[in-house]
């Protein structure tokens, strides 16, 4: 019996904390599979200098080429790649010419391995470098769309053909409507590649890779293709913020997407109902070189301006995204209503109080780094059903509370049995 | 009645059961679920932040000055502790010293702080590894919406280097990350509260509403009577307040007996 008992005890509270962890899904659980595949283009430079034989003895555009080919090997199945060149064609002097040579030579789509293997097989290093005019040019190839889309950017040398400059180019095919992740590879150990690649790769927030070896070029190019299809995700709605409260879009729960300038406040509005809690929160991407020391401030204020809550965080040192969040809800008439149980005759004090929320922020931009377009700002809404403040408890736990009740067991049972005994005593006399 | 109630109950009996329990390990250093699979994997971004749950080893190949997201999932009662270790391949040498950062937010994205371990350790030229842990505060089930307490809900991990020499971004690294549950996890004392939902973010795009849209009233949901609405939340008080009962009632006997003549 005994052993039944505790068996069913794990099993009941096997099954509780199943419930539990039901209870706090992780971040996606809930997500639906975004509407179209995970699409990604490389973006190869085939410029004169990767003939340069110096990787484990061979020359950078033989790696390039092994590494092209493994990773075409190992394409996820419902990913979708093209592959782009750079200064393959033009061998001339003319920089106005060469200035143009990029193309597209494996459509993005599903991949016909031996095809794309093909083409890259063929490939010679040749011209110029015109990085800018490529990226742009890959982002016209991944088209617009609801999700994420991935540029794998693989060269050797700085942009000879600037402007446009890559960097700029990168900033502003982000500041596009689509969400657009450009990350870099390095094949040269050179300054100046690696300041333009980790330029390009911050105003997107990619990543940059200093690849040396055929394995590491390899498996950075793999793990970048499987996280096109791991981690791209319906992109958040893009909304303009107001400059006032009273003019504020009105938002429902979910993401959203817009941009920020240095010292610009930009205001939202959330409608929340009586008995509704508001969460919300904000994370700005330092998408270029800021001054040392930066916060972000998200507050909620009443409509007529008074101040609910704020949320804020601050920082020095190099970072990605700066982030802040709050939660709001409105008390007190609830309470009674809650209380009072069924009300629905006072349909007027379900009417949702209008919360503002204006994010503003306090970085500085370094000499020489452009304001236009804003940075990046991400910013999350929910509204769930509050949470009323726990009353004391009902019941007690702890040795000191059995003690107590043992304690006063012992001493009613004692004055019982004392009464009882006078009781009788009297009784019989 | 009604499901509702029967369900209440069915976690009160649980609750109950769970009270039983040995308590859970005690704050130790965390390892691995046994059965649990490596994750090779790491998220860029909030929104992209791979998951990943207490007791599941993480081990992925990273560029130096990449920023890598996890996304974990903590309850009430728990005490998550993240281990981290970091480690350079040999025959590359850096040109200078890196800070390496771990990071915690909540669900809303507000930085949690860590009570122990080492969040920001310093690794010299020299050295090919660096260890990093964060225990964070213990996860309360419910708190004023204004207070900043770690609550129930999605936790994000952002591991990345802060200070760094520029020529040595981009080189490979290798970094393993842990994270362990400890605290006891009873899903809260009964009488302390609790949230209308966890704190997991939504993750679908937003919409923009118009004025009528914002003021319409949604129809009222009727949940009817239910019996569950009165009773205190299932938890191990129901076990100590029952025993202090029976206790109480057999000390009375003995009470009484004592008091009889022999």
């Amino acid at each position: 019996m005994i052993i039944y008992l505790r068996r069913s005890a794990a099993v009941l509270s096997g099954l509780l904390m199943t419930m539990a962890l039901l209870g706090a899904p992780p971040a996606t659980a809930d997500e639906e599979p975004p509407p179209e595949p995970p699409k990604v283009e490389l973006v190869l430079d085939v410029s004169g200098s990767m003939r340069a034989r110096d990787i484990d003895g061979r020359s950078r555009i033989a790696v390039a080429q092994q590494a092209f080919n493994e990773v075409v090997d190992a394409l996820p199945d419902n990913t979708q790649l093209g592959i782009r060149v750079l200064g393959a064609t033009y061998p001339g002097k003319d920089k106005k010419i060469g200035c143009q040579d990029t193309q597209q030579i494996v459509p993005v789509g599903p991949v016909d391995k031996n095809q794309a293997k093909a083409a890259v097989a063929t490939l010679r290093p040749t011209g110029f470098t015109p990085v800018g005019l490529a990226l742009r040019a890959a982002a016209q190839d991944l088209g617009t769309g609801a999700t994420t889309r991935r540029i794998v950017l693989i060269t050797d040398g700085e942009d000879t053909c600037a402007p446009p400059d890559p960097c700029e180019v990168a900033r502003e095919l982000a500041a596009q409507g689509t969400r657009l992740v450009v990350d870099t590879l390095g094949l040269a150990p050179d300054e100046k590649v690696r300041r333009q690649l980790l330029c390009i790769a911050a105003a997107t927030g990619g990543t940059y890779t200093a690849a040396q070896s055929v394995e590491e070029l390899t498996g950075r190019i793999k793990q970048l293709v499987d996280r096109a299809r791991d981690t791209y995700t319906q992109t958040p709605a893009l909304v303009g913020g107001g400059e006032q409260c009273a003019d504020a879009p009105l938002l429902a729960p979910g993401v959203y997407t817009d941009r920020e300038r240095f010292s610009e406040h930009r205001w939202y509005r959330v409608p929340v109902r009586p008995g509704q809690e508001l969460r919300a929160s904000v994370s700005i991407a330092l998408d270029r070189p800021v001054n040392r020391d930066y916060g972000v401030l998200l507050r909620a204020t009443a409509p007529d301006g008074r101040e609910l809550v704020r949320g804020a965080d601050a920082g020095s040192g190099r970072t990605d995204i700066l982030s802040a969040g709050l939660r709001w809800s409105a008390t007190d008439p609830d309470d009674e209503r809650e209380d009072d149980g069924p009300a629905d005759g006072e349909s007027g004090t379900d009417a949702p109080v209008l919360v503002c929320l204006v994010i503003s922020n306090s970085l500085a931009p370094q000499a020489g780094t452009g304001t236009n377009p804003g940075m990046p700002v991400e910013l999350t809404i929910d509204v769930v059903d509050s949470a009323p403040g726990p009353g004391a408890p009902d019941l007690g736990r702890g040795w000191l509370l059995l003690a107590l009740l043992t304690v006063a067991g012992l001493l009613t049972g004692l004055l019982a049995g004392l009464l009882t005994r006078w009781w009788v005593a009297t009784w019989r006399n | 009645m009604g499901t509702p109630t029967v369900r209440r109950l069915a976690a009160l009996l649980a609750a109950t059961g769970l009270g039983l329990l040995p308590a859970g390990a005690a704050l130790a250093d965390p390892s691995p679920s046994p059965g649990a699979a490596t994750v090779t994997k790491a998220g860029t971004s909030f929104l992209t932040a791979t998951v990943i749950a207490p007791g599941q080893p993480v081990r992925v190949g990273a560029s130096h000055g990449e920023y890598l997201y996890w996304a974990f999932p903590a309850s009430a009662g728990e005490v998550p502790d993240i281990r981290a270790t970091v480690s350079y391949p040999a025959g590359r040498a850096r040109t200078g010293p890196a800070t390496w950062t771990i990071d915690v937010f909540d669900g809303l994205r507000r930085r949690q702080a860590c009570t122990a371990g080492a969040q920001t350790p310093t690794v010299p030229a020299g050295t090919t590894t660096v260890q990093l842990g964060c225990t964070l505060r213990t996860v309360r089930s419910w708190a004023e919406p204004w207070s900043g307490d770690p609550l129930p809900g999605t936790y994000y991990i952002r591991l990345s280097v802060s200070t760094v020499a520029e020529p040595d971004l981009g080189l490979p690294v290798e970094v393993e990350l842990l994270v362990g549950a400890g605290g006891e996890g009873d899903g809260g004392d009964g009488g302390d509260g609790s949230l209308a939902a966890p704190l997991v973010p939504p993750v679908k795009a937003g919409k923009v509403l118009t004025d009528a849209e914002a003021n319409s009233v949604p129809a009222e949901e009727d949940d009817g009577y239910d019996l569950g609405d009165w009773l205190p939340a299932p938890s191990s008080r129901w076990l100590w307040s029952t025993a202090g009962g029976i206790l109480a009632a057999v000390a009375g006997v003995v009470g009484f007996g004592l008091t009889r003549r022999r």
